[in-house]
């Protein structure tokens, strides 16, 4: 059995809980991701567990790839276990949602309808078992990587037909919901590699032959993976749920520094970084080697961040992802004067009771959040070449397009880098200072 | 916190002593036939007044108080139902909040009406309108001093001669006016004999912040050495007797190699010495310094503690001068100081207590202070090769104190300066 060293970093932002593991060499072997929901102790076990998850399937991947033989099977074996695996975590959890709808139903307040209600909930999420496949097929497009977003999405979708106005309405089906998802977040369950791989593998081999008959050796390998000590060297957190963590003083770092070394290790030529997250803006400057010379970050008010996305979005009845692409369809983009969330929701209504449309408008608050950044950048230090944009709001396609215009004018030509693991770059320099510190202390 | 028992040294107790029985003089006042005179910490003529037996009511200091004892959010509310907007300085709400409210000192004692307002017009153009407000409430007298701005840094003769005309002309007589008595320039001498003991002693205090460790934190604890002698107590006996016992206290820190005393004791391992710009937060006064102190960061000096005038920038009343000092000192407060006066400064105290770094904490609603503190902050980093922090809050308006934020880049940037530290870059 082999050991190999890793480097933890967490991210414990206010709307989504990052964790990477890196290896010895500071490349990531896994990343994981959760909302933050109310209990960050369980998003960050959450997290972790994810990036374990993945890191194994490195692993995996690692070994079938000294195998040449193999190659030409674990092209495609090796992605559709881990799809298999992640729908058997869904399964896991749709099993503790059932238990926590029918603790939910056995409320005294449902005493009149208890038995309906059971039956109810037996055949929403029998209705969700069979759905589950579907979601984690090869070719499907997942809405979200939340199990509760993607839960809520299917079962307010059954709760409408198996709901009626008499004895078992919408809103009763809604609330036991609301309930059962909160337990079921604020427990971790087990998503581990161990509890759920040996079925992924089984269902796996057996949905295709050519998986089939080299079944042994697939299982070797993934035995021998399995089997890697995977030794927690360093662990470094941050984020604004920082001081939640069990970890000593010393292995937490402020998510300044965490994004800027992130940033730079992602993009080694950055100088200056943009962070927006759910409920701050960061402007960072950053030297030759990742280190932190000067920042500024949204002071008392939130305004203009990544949760002003989501308010919107809200608002107009949209997912989150939807924002961006409807923006960037706009002709005329229209002025937004309110980076107040709440005056720019009443602004959009009153633009759109004027008969504007939905897309122009989006265009102005996608503006307008950027606005708001430029200010930051400006009193950081200005924009210095190379720009990096991180966070969450970097995967939005319109904000990029409204900073990629302002930075041009204000700063001319700068390269703009976007990295599509944008997201975990605070995890990311996390997990840089665990393996930092792990190099100084040798 | 509230577990700890807050460890209170003699000079504490002291001052705390002084304040409550200086409350206890305004409130006894009407009944003693003793007048009273509002008038501001910078620039304040405190010998002055008490040469005319006037005893000093300093609205700035009620404020303040008023923060520190959780009273100004109610204040403050009081103000806005009058018509106050929620940019207008938070004191002069918290004042105008408190007068409405039956004017009750932040000790619970009554305060008098004015019997005169003498407005000391030093760098605040709040100042004015503050006392405009002031006289529309009482209906008394104002006398404004008009103290010219430090434009070039400098204090020309004829500025000196300026201010010295109005207080003979029209400070002095009304001040005879109120209190009935002649001036006494004996009298007002003897007094400012006093303010140099307590001066001196200040100033060592002060400074000994250039030791490594600090004995003392110049801005957190510094608002508490600054309280006597920028209030009602310069040119007293119980003000000589105040830094007298202060400075016996740092002494013996010193010699046993102590760090500053915190609400929770002594402070641990000095890691961070830091230069602070800017007034601090009362309402959140002790959380935010412990957010310092949790990491080992002292401030060794500070541009605050100077509103009430730049002592160890050499400046001394003097006896045989009497308002010609007073003149220079009212011209030599911080906020009375243009733009370049302060960055020299703040520069000269980075390089002169040794600091690490420096940071801002910017309060919007204080304009004499907040306007230009980016320009400062970029010319400091310039000029000194250090990195600057920048945080916001407020005085007195606990609204805008947003705890994780400012715990958030205070210590994103010690570890900032701890990475530099480390990599020896910008050394």
């Amino acid at each position: 059995m082999s050991a190999t060293k890793i480097y933890v970093g967490i991210d414990l932002g206010s709307t989504t809980t990052k964790a990477i593991i890196l290896n010895g060499a500071g490349d990531v072997l896994g990343r994981g991701i959760t909302n933050s929901r109310s209990n960050y102790d369980v998003a960050c076990a959450v997290a972790r567990q994810e990036a374990f998850v993945r890191a194994r399937f490195a692993l995996i991947r690692t070994v079938l790839g000294r195998e040449a033989a193999l190659a030409a099977v674990a092209k495609g074996f090796l992605p559709a276990l881990e799809r298999t695996f992640h729908l058997q975590q869904h399964l896991d959890q749709l099993d503790r949602l059932r238990q926590a709808l029918r603790q939910a139903a056995a409320a005294p307040r449902h005493r009149d309808c208890r038995e309906q209600l059971h039956d109810r909930v037996e055949s929403i999420v029998a209705a969700m078992r069979e759905k589950a496949p579907a979601l984690y097929g090869e070719l499907a497009v997942r809405k979200s990587d939340f199990f509760r977003d993607l839960a809520a999405a299917d079962y307010m979708h059954l709760a409408e037909q198996h709901s009626d106005p008499k004895r078992v309405t919408f809103d009763t089906l809604c609330g036991l919901f609301d309930a059962a998802i909160l337990s079921v977040e604020n427990s971790t369950g087990d998503g581990s590699f161990e509890h759920h791989i040996s079925a992924a593998l089984d269902r796996t081999l057996a949905s295709r032959p050519a998986w089939k008959q080299s079944a042994e050796q697939l299982r070797a390998a993934v035995e021998t993976a399995r089997l890697i000590e995977l030794k927690e060297t360093g662990t470094v957190g941050t984020g604004y749920g920082r001081q939640r963590l069990p970890f000593p003083k010393e292995q937490i770092r402020s998510e300044i520094l965490c994004h800027g070394l992130g940033a730079h290790a992602l993009f080694p030529r950055t100088a200056t970084v943009l962070d927006i997250g759910g409920q701050d803006t960061k402007a960072i400057q950053v030297d030759a080697n990742g280190i932190v010379t000067s920042f500024q970050m949204n002071d008392r008010c939130a305004a203009g961040c990544g949760r002003y996305l989501g308010y919107i979005a809200d608002e107009m009845n949209l997912g989150l992802h939807e924002l961006g692409p409807l923006a960037q369809q706009s002709r005329r983009r229209v002025k937004i004067n309110s980076t107040c969330t709440v005056f720019a929701g009443a602004e959009l209504r009153d633009r759109l009771s004027l008969g504007q449309r939905r897309e122009d408008i989006l265009a102005g608050l996608h503006r307008a959040i950027i606005l708001r950044a430029m200010s930051l950048l400006a009193r950081s230090g200005g924009v210095r070449q190379e720009f990096t944009f991180t966070g969450g709001v970097a995967r939005n396609p319109a904000a990029v397009d409204a900073l990629r215009g302002l930075i041009k004018e204000n700063y001319g030509q700068q390269t703009l880098n976007i990295s599509p693991d944008s997201i975990y770059t605070g995890a990311l320099g996390a997990a840089l200072f665990a393996l930092r510190g792990d190099r100084e202390a040798a | 916190m509230s577990e700890h028992s807050v460890e209170k040294e003699q000079s504490m107790l002291l001052q705390k002593q002084m304040i409550a029985g200086h409350y206890q003089a305004l409130a006894r006042a009407p009944e003693e036939g003793r007048k009273t005179v509002y008038t501001f910490v910078p620039g304040n003529l405190t010998e002055l007044l008490r040469s005319f037996d006037l005893l000093p009511v300093l609205p700035e200091i009620n404020a303040l108080q008023s923060g520190m004892r959780k009273l100004s959010a109610g204040y403050i509310a009081e103000a806005e139902k009058y018509g106050h907007s929620e940019d207008v300085c938070t004191y002069v709400k918290c004042d105008i909040g408190m007068l409405k409210k039956g004017n009750i000192s932040p000790t619970g004692t009554q305060l008098p009406n004015p019997d005169l307002l003498l407005l000391s017009y030093t760098g605040c153009f709040t100042f004015m309108k503050w006392f405009e407000l002031l006289r529309q409430e009482y209906d008394c007298p104002v006398a404004m001093l008009h103290v010219p701005y430090q434009a070039d840094g400098k204090i020309h003769p004829h500025h000196r001669d300026y201010v010295v005309e109005q207080l003979r002309s029209e400070v002095i007589p009304m001040l005879e006016k109120i209190s009935g008595r002649r001036y006494d320039e004996d009298r007002l001498r003897a007094s400012l004999a006093l303010s140099v003991y307590a001066e001196d002693d200040l100033v060592w205090v002060l400074e000994s912040a250039k030791n490594t460790p600090s004995p003392i934190d110049a801005y957190f604890g510094g608002v508490y050495y600054i309280g006597p002698i920028f209030s009602a107590f310069r040119g007293t006996p119980e003000g000589v007797e105040y830094y007298r016992t202060l400075r016996q206290e740092i002494e013996a820190r010193l010699r046993d190699g102590l760090g500053p005393i915190t609400p929770e004791g002594s402070m641990g391992r000095e890691r961070y010495r830091l230069v602070v710009e800017g007034p601090p937060n009362w309402t959140s006064f002790r959380e935010f310094w412990k957010m310092f102190y949790d990491e080992g960061a002292v401030v060794v000096a500070s541009s605050y503690t100077k509103v009430g005038g730049l002592y160890d920038r050499g400046f001394r009343h003097d006896p045989d001068r009497p308002l010609e000092s007073l003149a220079e000192y009212c011209m030599g407060c911080y906020t009375n100081l243009g733009l370049p006066s302060r960055v020299e400064l703040l520069e000269s105290y980075i390089r002169e207590y040794h600091a690490d770094g420096f940071m801002i904490n910017s309060v919007k609603s204080c304009n004499s202070f907040s306007a230009g503190q980016l320009l400062m902050l970029r010319q400091l980093e310039e000029r000194t090769g250090i990195p600057g922090g920048f945080i916001e809050s407020d005085l007195v308006d606990p609204r805008y104190f947003s705890s994780a934020n400012i715990k958030n880049r205070i210590e994103s940037y010690l570890q900032m300066l701890e990475q530099k530290r480390g990599t020896k870059v910008g050394a």
